[in-house]
């Protein structure tokens, strides 16, 4: 969300006459608004009330003060990407009639453990302040949160009309949290739960839910791992006609989900249970049959422990299947080549790197379509076994499907002629995402660093938004970063650079860098403070295990006080070092829930 | 003796000018053979062998060690974190994990292991290019970067190659099969979230409830699983019933004997027996079943 303009006052009521700074008519007291603006504020507000995107409509907020206040006005949905730029209370008073919230927490790299426990980002505030300004508040997507059960149970008990809740890398709440959900939101269209760090204390929660629900759309609890009473899901789906969004645990099984399947044939995406199982008591054919009847199906995830004894059932459904998820689905390359054969619409796949690199030619020779890619280890911390994908694989894949727009690929070795390869064959790049497993490795040929690959990348796909780095390199992939990444949001670099320069050539660079996070390289105090004037323009910048000291983050604070800077404190050490940098543009001020360890310079 | 600091690979600081090719470009070197494996105390690696003595065993049982800063001037070295704040310091709930193929000699599962790092030197003797033995990698907190969720379901041991029966330890997770004598299909569990065998009853019962019912008919109150928890017990601690596990040495045990974390430690999957086919079991099984009838 764009700085908040704080020389408009939110509180202003919505007033008639424009008020604007406008250099022809100072001396003007009234005017006539409808030479300027031709539209009256109804219309305007409808107009603008079929704008979705938040971006856009920070735009039109700037026109004028007409349009800021008719805006304002006409906002349903409200986008905080950090928690902390902007206070609850503000949000509040500058949007009156809010009915869905997403709101982003913690750094991308407490995903990796990088974060403290109990750093903040707690939601409770927030939902303190919607009580009393969006008690008609229907939907809240949380990621990277800290959520409580009483949280939940005070997010289920004071929003009425509360429809959909989607929590994404949040901790902090377990199944009881759930069980007020089910219990209390009785116009529940959605609920999807994604990858926490939450306490599984068993799958009664699902049996919360009252039989007179009948409108849930979506239903995601594939990543709990406790077993949900089967009778209540099959009873829950009978009677929500409505779901299209289905994605069970792995304690599902196969007999389970075909007459789950059998209640449910409209959904459009569907995560399976475990797809093995020894005895199973209806024939496979009527596995593939349930699989056909379902002919809204575009997204098929979960498929844990598939093997090519049961993954025929799903091929009915594959020639409609724009998107595959077997990142949990140990398959060999033969299995996925049968299976892919079947997929000719594919637009996005995710799979382990069990399939190999054979596996991936079947990739490029079957999905012409495809957009985006991800690549998981199956084993990132074998040591001993050569296992998984390597440079050819992703050349094949660059070879086959030229529409390729998005690629996460974790590799343990590559080369930079592949990725120049790479490039020329998918010039369409938005999302590079390179991980060379061994920190710091070279090209494996060569032995040179890596900095000509990601040159490559940078000059050939004019799109590229997302960039994240690995291997060995110098500055001058930085240098190729800045000089050539016009459209760049989003760069993450570990274990990469030689020197300050690194960092400085990207700052000086990409001019819509929004985040930037770098770990373990020698960048130190010049690097962090080249970015002065840039950070304001960002919404954050994390820097860990690098060179930066307390000095110099001071001196950024000091120059910068709409920025709060704020370093974890390191058990050990000699107190200089900033051993953990974040930094990002805030309109409410230095955190008043730092924990100890956080310190606000 | 003077202890000189090494980086990662076996070269002294002195040789750290040394542009990062001119060690890589030395192919007799195999790169593994000089990395550094972190473990558990008393933790065993099979693959390890006893090299260099004192060093890689203090590594191995996890002795404090430390990383030297190596950042440098240098183009392209690779780059440890700095000092007082390497990312190989402990972080609370921090996802360092072993590796998952290896034995783990401890009952429980591997949970994360912990690595410190006070600036201190790491001793490593500089190993000779020939060197065979495949050393271990220094793992690294947050790396790669994948997500705990992921971590923990992978570490699973999902691969083809763990036989059927194998408990896939790891941390988070370890399921054991299920099966019950009579039963159309067996069921899997997951041992990590039980925290007694009163828990793990309870939930084995709900489990296998729709298989004794046919047998048993509505006798009795009924809740959502089809059969009252009562009877439920009356049938699992009656006599029809005994709950056995295979352990590691492949016997059949009777489930309860022993505390509940070597339980889970060493049941690799388990069964529910007629307790009439329960002959030759241990003696107190047995006893268990005269007893009951």
């Amino acid at each position: 969300m764009k700085l908040l303009q704080q020389s408009m006052d939110p509180n202003q009521k919505r007033a008639k006459a424009v008020d604007r700074v406008d250099s022809v008519d100072t001396g003007v007291a009234s005017f006539d608004s409808t030479r300027m603006c031709p539209f009256p504020d109804e219309v305007l507000e409808r107009v603008l009330s079929l704008i979705d995107s938040h971006k856009d409509r920070s735009s039109v907020s700037l026109v004028c003060k007409d349009w800021y206040n008719a805006e304002r006005w006409s906002r349903r949905h409200v986008f905080i990407g950090n928690c902390y730029s902007v206070s609850p209370e503000i949000v509040a008073a500058r949007f009156p009639r809010i009915r869905s919230v997403t709101l982003k927490g913690k750094p991308r790299f407490s995903d990796f453990n990088l974060v403290p426990e109990y750093w903040g980002a707690d939601v409770h505030p927030w939902l303190s302040v919607f009580a009393t300004a969006y008690p008609f508040l229907e939907e809240l997507r949380l990621k990277r949160m800290a959520v409580s059960d009483e949280s939940l149970e005070f997010l289920a008990t004071n929003f009425q009309g509360f429809k959909a809740l989607s929590l994404l890398s949040c901790d902090g709440f377990s199944t009881d949290g759930l069980k007020a959900i089910a219990t209390h939101c009785k116009n529940l269209t959605e609920l999807d739960i994604h990858e926490n760090g939450m306490d599984d204390l068993g799958g009664h929660w699902l049996n919360c839910f009252p039989e007179s629900l009948t409108t849930l759309q979506v239903l995601n609890f594939a990543s709990l791992n406790s077993e949900v009473s089967f009778e209540s899901l099959e009873k829950l789906i009978s009677r929500n006609k409505s779901l299209r969004v289905l994605k069970v645990n792995r304690n599902i099984s196969l007999d389970q989900l075909q007459k789950l399947l059998l209640q449910a044939p409209q959904l459009s995406e569907l995560g399976t249970g475990t797809f093995m199982q020894e005895l199973i008591s209806c024939p496979i054919t009527d596995l593939k049959t349930t699989f056909s009847n379902c002919k809204n199906l575009v997204t098929i995830s979960g498929l844990w422990d598939a093997t090519s004894l049961y993954l025929p059932v799903i091929y009915p459904a594959c020639v409609n299947l724009t998107f595959l998820n077997l990142s949990y689905a140990t398959l060999r390359s033969g299995e996925l080549s049968n299976l892919l054969q079947h997929c000719k619409s594919l637009r996005r796949l995710w799979l382990l790197d069990t399939v190999g690199d054979k596996g991936l030619e079947a990739v490029g020779a079957h999905c012409p379509l495809l957009e985006e890619l991800r690549v998981f280890p199956a084993d990132p911390f074998d040591q001993e076994v050569f296992l998984g994908v390597t440079e050819s694989g992703f050349v094949s894949v660059s070879e086959g499907c030229p529409k390729l727009r998005y690629v996460l690929y974790f590799c343990r070795q590559m080369t930079n002629a592949a990725v120049a390869t790479i490039a020329r064959n998918c010039p369409d790049f938005t999302h590079f995402r390179l991980c060379i497993m061994n920190p710091g490795q070279p090209d494996y040929l060569t032995k040179q660093p890596m900095d000509e690959a990601f040159g490559s990348i940078v000059k050939t796909c004019p799109n590229l938004q997302r960039l994240a780095v690995s291997g060995q390199l110098t500055d001058r992939t930085f240098e190729y970063i800045g000089k050539y990444s016009k459209k760049l949001e989003t760069l993450s670099v570990a274990f990469a650079g030689s020197s300050d320069l690194g960092m400085e050539y990207v700052l000086g660079g990409c001019p819509k860098l929004r985040k930037l996070e770098i770990r373990d390289c020698p960048f130190g105090n010049g690097a962090l403070l080249s970015g002065l004037t840039k950070y304001e323009s960002m919404r954050s910048l994390w820097m860990s295990a690098c060179n930066v000291t307390m000095n110099g983050c001071k001196v950024l604070a000091k120059e910068r006080p709409r920025l709060n800077v704020e370093v974890m404190k390191d058990e050990g050490g000699d107190g200089s070092e900033a051993h953990k940098v974040y930094v990002y543009r805030t309109v409410a001020g230095p955190r008043r829930d730092a924990p100890p360890f956080v310190l606000t310079l | 003796m003077s202890i000189e600091e090494h980086d990662y690979i076996g070269f002294s600081e002195a040789n750290m000018e040394k542009k990062a090719c001119d060690i890589t470009n030395n192919k007799d070197l195999n790169l593994k053979a000089t990395e550094l494996r972190l473990g558990l105390p008393g933790f065993e690696s099979p693959e390890r062998e006893a090299v260099n003595g004192g060093a890689i065993k203090n590594l191995v049982a996890g002795a404090k060690r430390g990383f030297s800063d190596t950042i440098n001037g240098g183009s392209g070295n690779w780059v440890f974190a700095g000092n007082g704040g390497s990312e190989v310091n402990l972080v609370k709930n921090g996802g360092l994990f072993s590796c998952s193929k290896v034995e783990n000699k401890n009952s429980g599962c591997v949970k994360e292991t912990a690595v410190l790092a006070s600036p201190k030197p790491v001793l490593l003797e500089k190993k000779s290019a020939n060197s065979n033995v495949p050393a271990p990698k220094q793992q690294v907190v947050g790396w790669p970067p994948i997500r705990s969720f992921r971590k923990n379901t992978m570490a699973v041991g999902q691969t083809k190659n763990t036989e059927d029966n194998d408990p896939n330890i790891g941390s988070g997770c370890l399921y054991v099969k299920v099966s019950m004598d009579g039963a159309p299909y067996l069921r899997k569990v997951d041992l990590e979230i039980y925290s007694s065998y009163l828990d793990l009853s309870s939930a084995l019962e709900k489990m296998f409830s729709c298989f004794t019912i046919g047998q048993y008919g509505s006798h009795g109150a009924h809740t959502r699983d089809g059969l009252s928890e009562s009877r439920l017990m009356d049938l699992l601690h009656g006599s029809e019933y005994v709950l056995t596990y295979e352990d590691k040495d492949g016997d059949w045990m009777l489930v309860g004997d022993v505390p509940w974390d070597m339980f889970i430690g060493s049941c690799k999957r388990m069964r529910i027996m007629k307790s009439s086919d329960a002959i030759g079991l241990a003696p107190r099984a047995m006893e268990k079943c005269r007893n009951r009838t």
